[in-house]
């Protein structure tokens, strides 16, 4: 069915008190950019709720991308309609037709701001009602919990319908909760870490680490797509490439195999941490889950933890793996995470890594370095990009196959 | 030459092998090379799998790439005969099916497992009533063809989905060999269903090429096993040429879909309404919605099906007895038997089926010679 407007409503933010107008003013630009390639669609933010206005942009469409803007709780696409019952009485027809089901209850909900108009609320409801149920026998009238309800609006400027309501994405509005980094791996875990703290108003960056020739190409362009997929949530994503190879090899030289790997996490830490204080982020973000390998025990979390300050999120901590994975499906990533690429956190890996690395020890171990020379080199090489919703990184023959195809 | 024998096979567009000779030419690595140009082929093999599932509406990771037709029937049955054995040993099948899933159901009932046949009416179509009833607690499959081969019966496959809706377990397979392009896409992915087969030769792909819609989260157990490909469920290295052909005939098969039905019925119409006359013929396929565009079957009572398609033959144009795989085993339909027709009816079967090549002018050129061979054929139908 193809709609003339999405009326949507808030999430939380509806009970955010002084806060609310940037909330609103962040949500509408968040939709804006989510539909900017749509030309014709209006945006007006008003107070409770928002509306798009979509002069013949397809509906479907504007409402995929809905879907996916934080900070939504659920919107409702509707049709506008010439002020006559009969015009009212086609649509109404036309989406119970498209939403059918055997034994299906329904009712009409009419709501009139027009006064002026001959038809009230009451004999609306009776009226479509009768109509519908001369168009489908079948169904029966259930006022209190019907399967599918009608909603009449009748305004001034016309008659709108809607009986649909979908649900948002949820959570605050990407930007209203300040910056923060993401250690991006390409694994399964960090994306969703990702996801979940933009979730919840983050205006995220990506922090990788990448180590040729020991990490391939194809595994500097999987972290670029799992970016191009988190930013589809927001627009675009800034992208941090760090050169690690010089920290890897000189830590494999001169620690104990049994601390490689917990040197390395607090090397990668202290990275994150320069970067996040050089671009005003407040907090790092990655996707430990308690427990689930070697450098996530809370023994490991203190060694690593122990060099930096600035607040740590761990939004997947206490998720099971099958939930991680069951979010990852539903964000598009899990396909993506699971391609078989080294990446710098598999190439040094032990065989046995401390699962309770003694923190005393874990220094110890890395005074043995030129910590800031390295870092230095490190923090140089550093490369920034812009990654756009969807972007493709992995496939660069795409346009080439699409010719084939 | 007048070629209406589009059900056993349609001749490879010159675009689409122009795609398996370019594919052959420059992707010819291996996607499962760990290399960039192993890399590359994986790449257009995932592209293909992707424009696949976009056209059917369905998710990538449902495509799984077969060696056609057969091979999907086999998998399905076999793979949920293997994969639910624990949880039931009965099948529900029609009485009509290809003999891919039929040989398939035999074998199975050799190793211990028990088969329903549905039978079918006079039009070719099975009962939802008969379906219910077969339904028992230990049934694991149910597999109904979308469009039947040699008749071309559409099943009730809204109805038979309806049903299932009552039994989420029972994996329901759709045998669409038939079915692709003839414009029942929404019969075919009706909300249930939870395997389809598709084979690329019934619509302008080379052979060899088929794939299986598998719903997610459903599972079969794998009937080629070895180096892991298609998610370790098929193995065997993927024939990328053909996959990536088969992509394309898809999209230009799905294009020009409603175009290509409405001339397809326009021709059926056009040698039925011609041939419904004469008083030996009797016409199986209806002209109506229950019947797929593309599939005319008739008998000229008396003269054997066989007879028929040389005679025609002779004239340069090829039609078949009513299924290429039974037609040189001098079986009669097996199809127009359990539609209860007489023996002497259905040995006098034989199938028109088109394409969206085909015109009304060949229908027309085919009435003709049908007149002068009706009229050859008086001396034996006396």
């Amino acid at each position: 069915m193809q709609y003339t407007e999405i009326m949507v409503r808030y999430g939380e933010l509806s009970t955010k008190g002084k806060n609310r107008k940037g909330f609103i003013d962040r949500l509408g630009s968040n939709v804006r950019k989510a539909l900017h390639e749509f030309e014709t669609v209006k945006i007006q933010a008003n107070r409770d709720r928002l509306h798009v206005s979509l002069n013949g942009a397809d509906s479907d469409a504007v409402m995929t991308r809905l879907k996916m803007v934080f900070g939504i709780q659920n919107f409702s696409p509707s049709i506008k309609v010439a002020r006559t019952f009969e015009a009212t009485a086609q649509t109404a027809e036309q989406m119970v037709r498209e939403q059918l089901k055997p034994k299906m209850t329904f009712k009409v909900n009419t709501r009139r701001s027009d006064h002026e108009f001959p038809i009230d609320t009451n004999e609306m409801n009776t009226r479509l009602g009768g109509y519908i149920l001369d168009q489908f026998p079948e169904l029966t009238v259930d006022v209190h919990h019907p399967d599918l309800t009608i909603r009449v609006e009748i305004r001034g400027n016309g008659i709108f319908l809607t009986s649909e309501v979908v649900q948002g994405a949820g959570g605050l509005p990407v930007g209203t909760g300040g910056k923060g980094m993401l250690m991006l791996s390409g694994g399964i875990d960090s994306p969703v870490a990702g996801y979940l703290g933009m979730k919840r108003g983050v205006s995220m960056e990506m922090v990788h680490f990448f180590s040729p020739p020991y990490t391939s190409q194809q595994a500097l362009a999987k972290a670029k797509e799992l970016t191009g997929k988190l930013a589809r949530y927001s627009g675009s994503i800034q992208f941090l490439q760090v050169p690690f190879t010089e920290i890897q090899e000189t830590i494999k030289e001169k620690v104990p195999e049994g601390y490689l790997m917990t040197v390395q996490r607090r090397l990668m830490l202290r990275l994150t941490a320069a970067l996040a204080i050089k671009r005003h982020g407040l907090a790092i973000f990655n996707g430990e889950s308690l427990g689930q390998v070697a450098s996530q025990t809370m023994e490991s979390m203190l060694a690593i933890n122990d060099v930096t300050t600035m607040p740590i999120l761990r939004p997947v901590v206490s998720l099971d793996k099958t939930e991680i994975i069951k979010i990852a499906k539903d964000i598009d990533t899990y396909e993506l995470s699971i391609l078989p690429f080294e990446d710098c956190c598999t190439i040094f890996a032990p065989p046995s890594p401390k699962t309770k690395p003694n923190l005393e020890r874990t220094r110890l171990y890395e005074a043995r370095l030129d910590i800031d020379g390295l870092m230095q080199r490190a923090l140089d090489g550093v490369q920034v990009s812009e990654i756009k919703a969807g972007e493709d990184f992995l496939n660069q023959q795409e346009d080439v196959f699409a010719e084939l195809l | 030459m007048i070629y209406f024998d589009n059900s056993a096979t349609t001749q490879a567009l010159p675009e689409v092998l122009d795609t398996y000779r370019a594919v052959s030419d420059q992707f010819w690595g291996n996607p499962s090379s760990l290399h960039n140009f192993g890399e590359s082929a994986w790449h257009l093999l995932e592209q293909s799998r992707a424009q696949i599932a976009k056209l059917l509406n369905v998710m990538p990771s449902e495509i799984l790439f077969t060696s056609g037709g057969t091979e999907g029937d086999n998998w399905v049955v076999k793979g949920t005969a293997i994969e639910k054995r624990s949880f039931g040993k009965h099948l529900i099948t029609t009485a009509i099916e290809h003999p891919a899933i039929q040989n398939s159901m035999e074998q199975l009932e050799q190793l211990g497992f028990d088969i329903t046949y549905l039978p079918v009416d006079a039009h070719g179509q099975i009962s939802v009533a008969d379906l219910k009833a077969a339904i028992r607690p230990d049934t694991i499959l149910v597999s109904v063809m979308a469009v039947n081969n040699e008749v071309g019966s559409i099943q009730p496959l809204k109805e038979v989905a309806e049903v299932l809706q009552d039994y989420p377990k029972i994996h329901f397979h759709i045998d669409a060999v038939q079915g692709i392009g003839k414009g029942i896409q929404s019969l075919i992915f009706n909300g249930r269903v939870d395997f389809v087969t598709f084979s690329g030769h019934k619509f302008h792909a080379p052979r060899g090429i088929g794939f299986i819609y598998a719903k997610q989260g459903r599972k079969i157990a794998p009937l080629l096993t070895g180096g892991g490909q298609e998610r370790n469920l098929r193995s065997g290295t993927e024939n990328l040429p053909a996959i990536a052909a088969m992509a394309k005939a898809l999209r230009i098969l799905l294009a020009k879909e409603a175009q290509s039905n409405a001339k397809e019925r326009e021709i059926k119409q056009v040698i039925s309404e011609h041939i419904k006359s004469f008083e030996h013929v009797t016409i199986f396929s209806e002209d109506t919605a229950r019947f797929a565009p593309h599939i005319l079957c008739f008998a000229i009572v008396g003269v054997r099906g066989e007879t028929i398609v040389h005679a025609f033959e002779q004239h340069d144009i090829y039609i078949s007895t009513t299924s290429a795989c039974s037609s040189k085993k001098h079986l009669a339909s097996s199809t127009l038997k359990a539609m209860n027709v007489a023996e002497n009816v259905a040995t006098s079967a034989v199938r028109v089926s088109l394409g969206d090549q085909n015109t009304v002018e060949e229908a027309h050129k085919f009435n003709q010679v049908f007149d002068q061979l009706y009229d050859e054929f008086r001396k034996i139908t006396k």
